[in-house]
């Protein structure tokens, strides 16, 4: 919860969360999103090797195991084409959303909503859809 | 200076550095996957197999959610004293040429995110059909923002690559060519 808390405040003061940011970052505006995503991506990038290389336990003493993602191109580019354009209209993907529920920005609820009722029928048609 | 807005070289690396905590505490940081939890929760599971999972699994993440809650709270009420975003003067002016008369002003756009927007059905429809395709996109692609393009790139993961890309056709579609057709005229 703690790291939850910390992420909420590390995105709204960054204004990650902000739709202007999200639209600037699609108009290629401005620096600012790409410093935020390329720079966790590096320093991230850093942390899993030497997570991975050293072998360390958990902190409650588990090998750790990081997943590969399951190979497939269909529903990454299709989902993720999807996901974009959700995106770029709602100007915030599903961390924000809580955040700025949290922030008190109300119409966010029904983004959320949204959401719900997205993943939702994503479950009821995932059968017929290729992936 | 922790109430101006944070640059992206204090909010990148600190995003890296939650992700990796989440790592050492055998989880993982992906956030669309609780939309899945709480539709489970909310009993999808009688309608569809897909929502029968074992939701005590997946509870670590709800606190995530609520620990973001919190933070949204704590940032916008204590920790921002003035929360217009300082976007560039282009970006001003391609938004107010669509109608959006906030940019510049404001943290979120108060043509869609105040209370006055939602007296208009169009607002509605808006943010609940870009709710749809984001709860929708994520779990088709498994993974959103923090799965894909933070976790699943720092893992240097290829499905992540194409994820991505995938973001960024959908974005920029919508941005330079939807955006005219939605909120233009």
């Amino acid at each position: 919860m703690i790291v939850g808390t910390i992420l909420g405040i590390t995105l709204y003061k960054s204004e990650a969360a902000s739709w202007f940011r999200i639209y600037e970052m699609f108009q290629f505006d401005s620096f600012h999103m790409y410093g935020i995503i390329g720079s966790a991506l590096v320093v991230g990038i850093i942390l899993v090797q030497v997570i991975k290389r050293s072998k360390v336990k958990s902190f409650f003493g588990e090998p750790i195991k990081i997943e590969d993602k399951e190979k497939s191109f269909t529903r990454y580019i299709a989902g993720g084409t999807l996901f974009g354009l959700g995106w770029a209209l709602a100007g915030a993907c599903p961390g924000p959303m809580y955040i700025l529920a949290g922030a008190g920005y109300w119409p966010i609820f029904v983004v959320i909503f949204g959401a719900l009722l997205g993943a939702f029928l994503y479950g009821v048609l995932s059968p017929k859809l290729p992936h | 200076m922790i109430y101006q807005p944070w640059p992206w070289y204090v909010a990148g690396p600190l995003i890296a550095f939650l992700m990796a905590i989440l790592i050492l505490m055998g989880k993982k940081f992906g956030m669309s996957s609780n939309l899945e939890t709480f539709c489970s929760i909310g009993g999808a599971g009688k309608f569809v197999d897909y929502f029968k999972t074992d939701v005590k699994s997946k509870r670590w993440n709800l606190f995530v959610v609520l620990g973001s809650v919190i933070g949204g709270f704590i940032a916008a009420h204590y920790l921002t004293p003035n929360d217009a975003v300082d976007i560039a003067p282009k970006t001003v002016e391609k938004l107010q040429g669509l109608g959006f008369e906030s940019a510049g002003t404001a943290y979120l756009p108060t043509e869609l995110f105040s209370m006055e927007a939602l007296t208009e059905p169009k607002v509605w429809i808006i943010l609940l059909v870009a709710g749809i395709l984001v709860g929708f996109g994520t779990r088709y692609a498994s993974g959103c923002t923090s799965g894909h393009a933070i976790s699943g790139l720092s893992n240097l993961q290829k499905p992540s690559l194409i994820a991505v890309i995938g973001f960024f056709i959908g974005g920029l579609v919508m941005v330079h060519l939807l955006y005219p057709l939605i909120f233009g005229a």
